[in-house]
């Protein structure tokens, strides 16, 4: 026993020099590459070594760290250090959607976009100071164990483990989705094919040694992401104002472009209803969505068990908290720089690309073009005649790009910095890695969680609860293999909603999970039957609002008194429920995705991605009331809220090994 | 009974730090990005943002941050003066 302990502690002591290494091997590898493109190797070997050369570096981490104890496997035996845990948790949190898709999302809606910066932060502050440290000194492995226990009994943990699939598994197949589209964007392999060589590098990661593999590898993995967010935008900077701090020099680019954006309505190239002012708020979402999607991320944020098992690996309760702060800190290096992005990209799009004559389009532009990700005049921007000849079929018009003209694909904003800031192609490729890497961690997150939820939950707490070690942990892995089998075919149908889901994991974890949570916690009289009703109520109304907006609005509208969501500007309805209900197919639903009024319909002009702010409330309510009409928890039960109050002490569940 | 009352006190400690926090979360989360269109008026010296939107890109991040550091500080100080802390 005291040996273990000594190695234990050597090999946290020895995590610094570890990862300091790594990092330091990484960026010799970025200048190998720097130097070999030089010499003229093609860019596409390139792209080959950056993933193959990541992905070996996690497969290898995945495999030296593999386990075959229970603690282990789901909470990394907890002994993760505050600060290594909170760089863990960043990889976990930020997927492809943070790394590529939020910069994006910025440039296009300005403002407004700001509401995903502010909600995937300060949901963190939540997770310290309500929940995850609690959770942490309860000692459970999964967020069902902690229902279970505390709401006595099978059943509760039966709804949180369906809540727990319900907002993870889709979660999971975006990821899986964005791993394709990487690999297929800058490897040039066949979308199918990449979404499986992308799952064959999430399972070596997780399968093997579980929590224990998954934490050691997304720590590797967040150092890659950042670098690779940070190298272009911090290179884009020093060029353009000599400051290679981009989070402080891009206020100069917002003036500039708040100028520019005068300039081109002054000049015809925009017209005032094409153009959307950088600055300008709720011009987007009206000011009810803005808030309603900051309060339903960052509740969201508290409840998704991806993100609360993460606290389950530390050492203690304290290093819990401290871990929380970690956690942020390291995420906001990412989120504050994204911003950055969105304004040197949109800069450069309204000085260089607008205004110019057809003629003299930047060739950078036709590379997207060709994927369809770039539009002039409503056609693919594949090369200069085609832009020509786009534009010419269109009456009057001046021969230069107008604003009205341009479609962008928010996701190329990241992707193409590098290459609208004239850098090599090795910084690209080092921008694929980092995105891969993103949506590598958190697909390995969000897996362990479904597969512990199954497998611990499930078959042993439910099934089987007198299965020896090696057949639990057995099961975990199979089913680990199988969920992200499902995830990786789903994903590779592409289905169209696959990004919008993510948004909508975050509403239902809110209205299934936080009432119950925060109640267990901070409310002794909540009891079982109230958990369950509370569950049942508010994660059903939020799933009803969301499957009754997006896939039955007819009915929506027939029976449900919902309206037509409004313009945030005009305040005029976006959908005409009148004519779209007289339509043949106004009552058909699942199939047609493209019913005209999917998304469009609501109450209260609330976009359905805030669903959870209808749950939310009526989870709490109900807990409240039927709590109240039932007797109140055991005396016993209420000495352990009182234990998992303080930090001092054993768990108050303890795990026979 | 002494003990049962020192744990009373640091519930009581720990929920008004709960509450304190929240408060400012609130604040920082919300009801400054309420006042945007006044606070774009003013715009920071020589870096050049509008401060509404500086508050919302960075401003509260910021405040998020320096938030989490200082929770997990003043929890703990509670805790040990109460002797429920970890040993370390």
């Amino acid at each position: 026993m005291a040996t273990q302990s000594a190695n234990t502690s050597d090999f946290i002591k020895s995590l610094g020099r570890m990862y300091g290494l790594y990092t330091g091997g990484f960026l010799a590898f970025i200048i190998l590459l720097a130097v070999l493109e030089q010499v003229g190797v093609p860019n596409k070997v390139l792209g080959y070594l950056f993933v193959f050369f990541t992905l070996a570096v996690y497969a290898i981490i995945g495999i030296a760290t593999r386990t075959a104890q229970v603690s282990e496997y789901y909470v990394a035996g907890r002994r993760v250090p505050a600060f290594y845990n909170g760089m863990a948790t960043g990889a976990d949190w930020m997927s492809a959607a943070s790394f590529v898709g939020m910069a994006g999302s910025l440039f296009l809606f300005g403002y407004d976009g700001l509401a995903w910066v502010l909600g995937w932060t300060g949901g963190f502050v939540l997770v310290s100071i309500l929940v995850g440290p609690y959770l942490r000194k309860f000692g459970a492995y999964t967020v069902p164990d902690f229902m279970s226990f505390r709401f006595g009994g099978n059943f509760t943990r039966f709804l949180a483990v369906i809540v727990l699939v319900c907002c993870s598994f889709t979660y999971v197949t975006a990821q899986v989705f964005g791993t394709g589209l990487i690999a297929s964007r800058f490897l040039g392999m066949d979308f199918t094919v990449a979404v499986y060589v992308g799952l064959a590098g999430i399972l070596v990661c997780s399968m093997l040694g579980g929590m224990r593999a998954v934490t050691w590898t997304q720590i590797a993995q967040y150092i890659v992401l950042i670098i690779a967010y940070l190298t272009p935008i911090v290179i884009l900077s020093t060029k353009k104002y000599g400051i290679p701090i981009p989070e402080l020099t891009y206020g100069l680019a917002i003036q500039d472009i708040t100028a520019r954006e005068q300039e081109m309505l002054r000049t015809g190239l925009a017209s005032a209803a094409a153009l959307k002012p950088h600055i300008e708020p709720f011009i987007n979402y009206s000011p009810l969505n803005f808030f309603g999607i900051i309060f339903c991320m960052m509740v969201g944020t508290a409840s998704l068990p991806h993100i609360l098992m993460r606290y389950f690996t530390t050492p203690s309760v304290r290093e819990a908290r401290q871990s929380v702060a970690w956690s942020l800190l390291f995420i906001f290096l990412l989120y504050f720089s994204a911003p950055a992005y969105a304004a040197f990209s949109k800069l450069e799009v309204y000085t260089n690309i607008i205004g110019r004559d057809l003629t003299s389009i930047r060739p950078w532009l036709f590379t997207w073009g060709e994927l369809g990700l770039i539009q002039i005049c409503g056609k693919n921007a594949a090369s200069l005649d085609a832009v020509v000849a786009a534009c010419k079929a269109i009456a009057g018009h001046p021969g230069v790009v107008r604003l009205q003209d341009f479609v962008i694909n928010t996701d190329v904003i990241v992707l193409s910095t590098p290459e609208i800031a004239g850098l090599p192609y090795v910084i690209s490729g080092l921008v694929a890695a980092g995105g891969l890497a993103a949506a590598l961690s958190t697909a390995d997150g969000l897996l362990l969680a479904i597969a512990n939820a199954l497998s611990h939950d499930i078959y042993y707490k439910m099934l089987d609860p007198n299965a020896p070690t090696v057949r639990r942990l057995l099961v975990a892995r199979i089913l680990l293999v199988v969920v992200a089998v499902c995830a990786a075919y789903t994903a590779s149908t592409r289905p169209s909603d696959i990004l919008a889901m993510v948004g909508w994991a975050f509403s239902l974890a809110m209205a299934g999970n936080f009432p119950a949570l925060v109640m267990g916690i901070w409310w002794k009289r909540a009891t079982s039957a109230g958990a369950v009703c509370g569950i049942v109520a508010g994660f059903g109304l939020c799933l009803f609002y969301l499957v009754t907006t997006r896939y039955f609005p007819g009915m929506g509208v027939k029976y449900f008194g919902m309206t037509s969501l409004l313009n945030p500007v005009t305040g005029a309805p976006i959908v005409d429920v009148a004519k779209a209900m007289a339509l043949p197919n106004a009552m058909e639903s699942w199939p047609t995705l493209a019913h005209p009024m999917a998304n469009k319909v609501g109450w209260f002009n609330l976009n359905n991605i805030n669903c959870g702010l209808l749950g939310m409330p009526l989870g709490f309510l109900v807990i409240y009331v039927v709590s109240l009409m039932t007797r109140a928890p055991s005396a016993e039960m209420q000495a352990y809220v009182d234990e998992i109050r303080k930090p001092r002490g054993q768990t108050v569940l303890q795990e026979k090994s | 009974m002494q003990q049962k009352s020192s744990d009373e006190v640091h519930w009581k400690r720990t929920t008004n730090l709960m509450l304190a926090h929240l408060f400012v979360w609130f604040i920082f989360g919300y009801v400054v990005h309420m006042f945007v269109v006044p606070l774009n008026k003013i715009i920071i010296p020589v870096l050049g943002f509008p401060l509404g939107f500086y508050m919302a890109a960075q401003g509260s991040l910021i405040v998020f941050v320096v938030m989490l550091f200082l929770f997990a500080r003043q929890q703990d100080r509670i805790d040990r003066e109460h002797g429920v802390a970890e040993d370390e």
